[in-house]
């Protein structure tokens, strides 16, 4: 067993584990925040990223041990204040999400992705960038639109704070 | 309309749960005490079982049950069974093998349930579930259908001699032949519509739970329709009579046709909670999906078009051998039969059609119903074969589809269908006019310059949907019918809630369906709450699938809408003193036409349920329920265009354009619509370019477990879509809405495979055109 | 997943010590590969020794030609930094496709070459560059590191630490990923420099990644796409599965290596 300390959407979190834990698992079976979604055995579906320390990864291929101690933001951390990120809204606006299933994902790989990249994102780099995040459902049609919306609206603002 | 009523862009209602991380799915349910199981499964695709030793598992830390087959059977649940009786043509029925829940005396594909453990924990339920012990007697496997009825091939079930489940036919088989016989130009091909695996995002999930005091069961599950999911759980697996078994499908990450079945896993965990006195929760991890959730597809067939000196075609015929893998799942008869022969004729007139299906058994996971079921697989065929044709006959494709159009209606098809409305040439037109056909030969030779192989196709399909009238289809052999149930519920404050047997998965129903509210009353659809997926709230309903809940599902919602218009007007007449048919509802007011005499729709609704003031002998309340029963099928049509560059080097396609111009009828929300094409493009792209299901041939192993093997379509293997509509209006439901689900993944193989054909000058080329066929191909 | 002990290591020498008091340990890093074989039950260590907080092994120094980068150092620092792109854009390049952005921050380059997956894109890059493999014990020239497929030169309890190199003339890597997986089906790092013209092969040779040495001689006289032209790779020694036939990978080979030496310029 080990003891995993974490900072999840600015709340201090701690509990024993047994040592296998995935960080996936963590979150959605010992903290009970299921919007982390499993969609695969393989680091290849996306549908569990999630931020730590600022940066997205895959939640289900690390273990919550190799977390500890870092600050973690997943999907229900992302609306501040009760309002919306703008990528949670452009994903709403323009039709991004089907099932809903591979959206926290999509949405907090999207969010990472524009921060990485400011305005600066076309169409080409959106899809590429997508490589880890699979949807069955839209046809990445809407969810490349709903990030190239999010981040000229980010973008064209004063940077909206991600996190 | 309004500004939510039919026709507008409504964003979706929805949506706030899943992009806030708060939708509830089967995986998210908790409830007191809950363990969680795994199943044992067979690693071999064809064995006897000598026997099984749980001792070891039943011992391991963490373990509450470890349960088999055995005593499964002791308990008298029944085995799976196929709800589509088809009759061969010697009228023999169908050969159903016996389908266990949890196998007893023999396997028949990998991944087959032999035991189920239940522990306290997901990894203590794996630990042992490896630690069973199984002794298997291996058996030869089989896992390709032609192999399977080969002389001498494994026999898998023993009532069905040579692996045949049947041998069934449609249309007239002289009259094609005649016509094959004296034809000026015949082309013949051979097709192979490849396996696929569905790949929901969200794998299968159930949660059972038995409630001692009450003798009660509930079923949590990712299920596309949790009414039949209980009736079927009930009538023929007898887990628990209806109203002792309450079957909930919450929010569910789509489905694609892969959750309209019960599996064994519904049945042995609601059994286990009971045998085992917990909640018992299983998951399914991704390489568990591929393995047991019903695969698509998966056709080989020899097809003959004929024409005459006009070019018109005059006969086909077909002749089909489809895997249905090892066992019959639900609907999986209809699927090759049905679904699939009755749509041979296309867009087109031909007078004669003949087709005959072979249903075999193999050591592969069962084939049921993959989004388009049957319909794509036709499709493909007849697009595929009229492209070849065209060629062949050195006109144009567009010419010779122009040529042999269907253009009066309504028209009776050789093969069952009616066709009650389309316009084909106005989608072939429109496709045509976006993708700048005209323009194409310049844009080939610019690519040339660049190094590239470009390429263009077109596919011209038709559907059934809004399945359907259910008189027709148990005189086919459908064990259920096919309407659709819905309530509409006037709260006393005139909100409203509509209860429908209908389940989203994606489809927005939330949405469209509150939209046919505002629109008849002119109440904002955030007063109109869509309720579904509930055996407990729901009555009865026969879910989400074949495109079939705008068509059917929505029409029930527009009876029952009617009814209680009719009586919202009586009691308006009534309380306002005027004649029933000078009332009008507009925009909220229930009003006297012409005058300004009106009461709130609130009000009304008020008074339906303080009943001071109601006309002699009405009853208070403002809530009706109808049933919607279709008069015929729905028949979307349309015309896709593909344009391809192949990369002469590596055999790499890429899309570089791809146009839709669907005929849907009339529409709901245009957004959520283009959205359901999209997705359907996506996944026939994937179809046609990357999604190739391999076992291998002689251990029946599945050789494509995994998305390290299985190609899904990512972002970047896949172009935006031109999306546009054409609409002749479906004469034969209230809303003329045709269905809008399963039209993408249809249309858009042929297209492909037609444009990638095109760019090589090779059109002996097989689907997924992964880079290395198309590389081998230029060099055939 | 099996059960397993975790351990976090704060250096070097406190991994090497924990990997010998563990019964089948093993070293992880970003994990990327080795979480998921876990996952699938196919690797059951009884410890993992995480190297991922260790300081002293990140980091990437550019001084003139010569670079080094630490082995805890992610695919993404790779992939990003300014200092080593403007000498060596080439690994900046292979960094940027590996895996996907998720995995690109948290894969190492140690970890790569460490589990020396036959699809894996950076041996490649070290094969050509001529890089020196730094570990907790020597230094190991890469040409002697990799010893077929997922087998490397290394102890069990031997930690990659830093590989460093001279930063060549020219260099491009150039790839053909799997469909489905997204590992290199052919992969070819050609660098042109002090050492040479070196070509390493990844993801397509049947016993691992190796050196072309007809295209490095082909293209030591005329460093040139169309110097390649008559040559052809061997089917013989390629791969052979699902995705690409020994032929399809041989053909690869040749146009990626062509590919690569063309953007090399």
């Amino acid at each position: 067993m080990s003891k995993v300390e974490l900072t999840v959407n600015g709340r201090a979190v701690s509990a024993e584990v047994e040592d296998r834990t995935l960080l996936s698992q963590f979150l959605r079976e010992t903290l009970n925040m299921t919007g982390t979604h499993v969609g695969c055995d393989t680091s290849q579906c996306g549908a569990c990223v999630v931020h730590v320390d600022g940066k997205a990864v895959k939640s289900c291929t690390m273990l919550a041990a190799q977390a500890s101690g870092s600050e973690v933001t997943t999907i229900e951390g992302l609306a501040a204040g009760g309002a919306l990120h703008p990528v949670q809204a452009a994903f709403k606006e323009h039709h991004g999400l089907q099932c809903g299933f591979c959206t926290p994902g999509m949405i907090m790989s999207a969010v990472d992705m524009i921060n990485r990249y400011g305005g600066k994102l076309d169409e080409k780099t959106v899809r590429a960038e997508l490589e880890g995040n699979i949807c069955r459902c839209t046809g990445y049609h809407n969810i490349v639109k709903s990030i190239l919306a999010a981040a000229e609206e980010m973008s064209g603002a004063a940077k909206v704070a991600a996190e | 309309m309004g500004i939510e009523g039919i026709g507008a862009r409504v964003a979706r209602k929805e949506d706030k749960r899943f992009i806030t991380g708060k939708g509830r799915y089967t995986d998210d349910m908790v409830v007191p005490g809950m363990k969680h199981a795994a199943f044992v499964r067979s690693p071999h695709a064809h064995a006897t079982i000598k026997g099984i030793d749980t001792a070891a598992a039943a011992s391991m830390p963490g373990v509450i049950a470890v349960l088999t087959g055995d005593e499964l059977a002791n308990d008298g649940i029944g085995s799976l069974i196929c709800g589509w009786m088809i009759h061969s043509k010697d009228g023999s029925p169908m050969n159903m093998g016996d389908w266990r829940p949890l196998a007893q005396s023999k396997v028949r594909y990998v991944g087959d349930a032999v035991a189920i453990v239940v522990a306290d924990t997901k990894g203590q339920a794996r630990d042992a579930a490896e630690a069973v012990n199984v002794t298997y007697e291996e058996l030869p496997a089989v896992t390709e259908a032609v192999d399977a009825l080969k002389d001498g091939a494994p026999l898998i079930h023993d009532n069905a001699p040579g692996n045949l489940i049947y041998d069934w036919e449609i249309g007239d088989g002289a009259a094609a032949d005649a016509a094959i016989a004296s034809a000026a130009h015949v082309t013949r091909m051979q097709i192979v519509n490849n396996r696929l695996v569905p790949n929901a995002m969200e794998p299968r999930a159930t949660l059972g739970v038995y409630d001692e005091a009450e003798d009660h069961y509930t079923c949590w599950t990712t299920s596309q329709n949790p009414h039949v999911a209980r009736l079927v759980m009930s009538a023929f697996y007898s887990v628990a009579p209806e109203n002792k078994l309450r079957v909930i499908a919450p929010d569910v990450g789509g489905g694609f046709g892969s959750k309209i079945y019960i599996y064994p896993e519904e049945i042995v965990c609601l059994w286990a909670s009971k045998k085992s006195g917990v909640p018992v929760k299983w998951v399914a991890d991704r390489t568990e999906s591929f393995l047991t959730d019903a695969h698509g597809r998966d056709h080989v067939t020899t097809v003959e078009l004929a024409f005459d000196a006009n070019n018109r075609m005059t006969g086909l015929k077909v002749d089909t051998i489809a895997n249905l893998g090892a066992y019959m799942s639900l609907f999986s008869s209809s699927v090759p039969t049905y679904l699939y022969a009755t749509l041979l004729s296309g867009q087109y007139t031909i007078p004669a059609i003949h087709c005959n299906v072979r249903t075999v058994y193999t050591n592969t996971a069962p084939v049921d119903a993959y989004r388009g079921a049957g319909r794509p697989e036709a499709t493909y065929l007849l697009e595929r074969t009229v492209e070849t044709a065209a060629r062949e006959l050195g006109v144009s494709p567009a010419e010779l589809r122009r040529t042999n159009f269907i253009r009066e209606f309504p028209y009776q098809t050789p093969v069952i269908m009616n066709y009650d409305a389309g316009d084909y040439e106005a989608s072939l037109d429109a496709a045509m006019a976006a993708a700048d056909w005209s323009g194409f030969a310049a844009r080939k030779a610019e690519a040339e310059s660049r190094g590239k192989k470009r390429g263009i196709g077109m596919s011209c399909y038709i559907e059934a949907c809004g399945i359907a009238p259910s008189q027709a289809v148990g005189s086919l052999g459908a064990g259920v019918g096919l309407w659709e149930s819905a309530e509409v519920r006037v709260n006393a404050v005139g909100t409203v809630e509509i209860l429908t047997g209908s389940h989203s998965h994606g489809q927005g129903h939330e949405t469209t369906f509150a939209q046919l509210v505002a629109d008849r009353f002119g109440v904002p659809i955030d007063s109109v709450s869509v309720v579904h997926g509930d055996t407990d709230k729901v009555q009865m309903g026969m879910g989400t699938y074949g495109s079939r809940s705008g068509a059917v599902g929505m029409s029930a919602i527009v009876k029952a809408l009617d009814k209680v218009e009719v009586k919202a007007k009586a009691i308006a007449a009534h309380l306002l003193e005027a004649d029933e048919s000078d009332i009008v509802i507009e925009n909220g007011q229930v009003k006297v036409a012409g005058t300004d005499k009106a009461l709130g729709w609130h009000e009304v609704a008020l008074n339906a349920y303080t009943a001071h003031n109601l006309p002699a002998g009405m009853e208070p309340g403002l809530k009706e329920g109808a049933f919607y029963d279709p008069s015929n099928f729905t028949f979307p049509a349309g015309c896709y265009v593909c344009e391809v560059e192949v990369d002469p080097d590596t055999g790499k396609t890429e899309i570089v354009q791809f146009v839709a111009a669907d005929d849907f009828g009339n529409i709901i929300n245009p957004m959520i619509v283009e959205g359901q094409v999209h997705g359907g493009i996506g996944q026939g792209i994937g179809q046609a370019l990357l999604e190739g299901t391999a076992y291998d041939r002689e251990t029946g192993q599945l050789l494509t477990a995994s998305y390290m093997d299985y190609t899904m379509p990512r972002a970047d293997d896949v172009p935006s879509y031109q999306v546009s509509h054409t609409v002749t209006a479906c004469p034969s439901n209230p809303l003329g809405i045709k269905g809008c689900g399963e039209a993408g993944a249809i249309g858009s193989p042929p297209a492909v495979m037609n444009a990638i054909t095109d760019a090589i000058g090779n059109n002996n080329l097989t689907m997924p055109a992964t880079p290395q066929k198309v590389w081998a191909a230029m060099r055939a | 997943m099996y059960e397993t002990t975790y351990h976090r290591a704060g250096s070097v020498e406190e991994a090497v010590k924990l990997m010998g008091e563990a019964d089948g340990g093993k070293f992880v890093a970003g994990g990327q590969t080795l979480i998921p074989t876990m996952k699938q039950r196919l690797a059951a260590p009884d410890s993992l020794i995480d190297l991922r907080h260790i300081a002293d092994l990140k980091g990437i120094s550019v001084d003139g030609a010569n670079v080094r980068i630490g082995a805890g150092t992610t695919h993404y620092d790779v992939a990003n930094s300014a200092d080593l792109k403007a000498v060596c854009p080439g690994l900046c390049s292979l960094a940027s496709h590996i895996g996907d952005p998720q995995v690109r921050h948290m894969g190492t380059i140690g970890g790569s070459i460490s589990n020396n997956d036959p699809a894996a894109d950076y041996p490649s890059a070290m094969l050509a560059l001529g890089a020196t493999i730094h570990t907790s014990k020597r230094d190991i020239a890469a040409d002697d590191f990799f010893t077929g497929m997922f087998e490397t030169a290394l102890d069990e309890d031997e930690i990659v630490t830093a590989v460093s190199f001279t930063a060549p003339d020219a260099c491009a890597y150039s790839k053909f990923p799997n469909p489905a997986s997204r590992y290199a089906m052919a992969g070819v790092f050609v660098a042109k420099g002090g050492n040479g013209v070196r070509v390493g092969v990844t993801g397509a040779g049947n016993d691992g990644v190796y050196r072309w040495s007809d295209a490095e001689a082909a293209l030591s006289s005329d460093f040139s796409a169309g110097a390649l032209d008559g040559l052809s790779v061997d089917a013989g020694d390629m791969m052979e599965d699902l995705h690409g036939t020994a032929d399809y990978r041989a053909n690869l080979v040749k146009v990626m290596a062509k590919r690569a030496v063309a953007s090399a310029g």
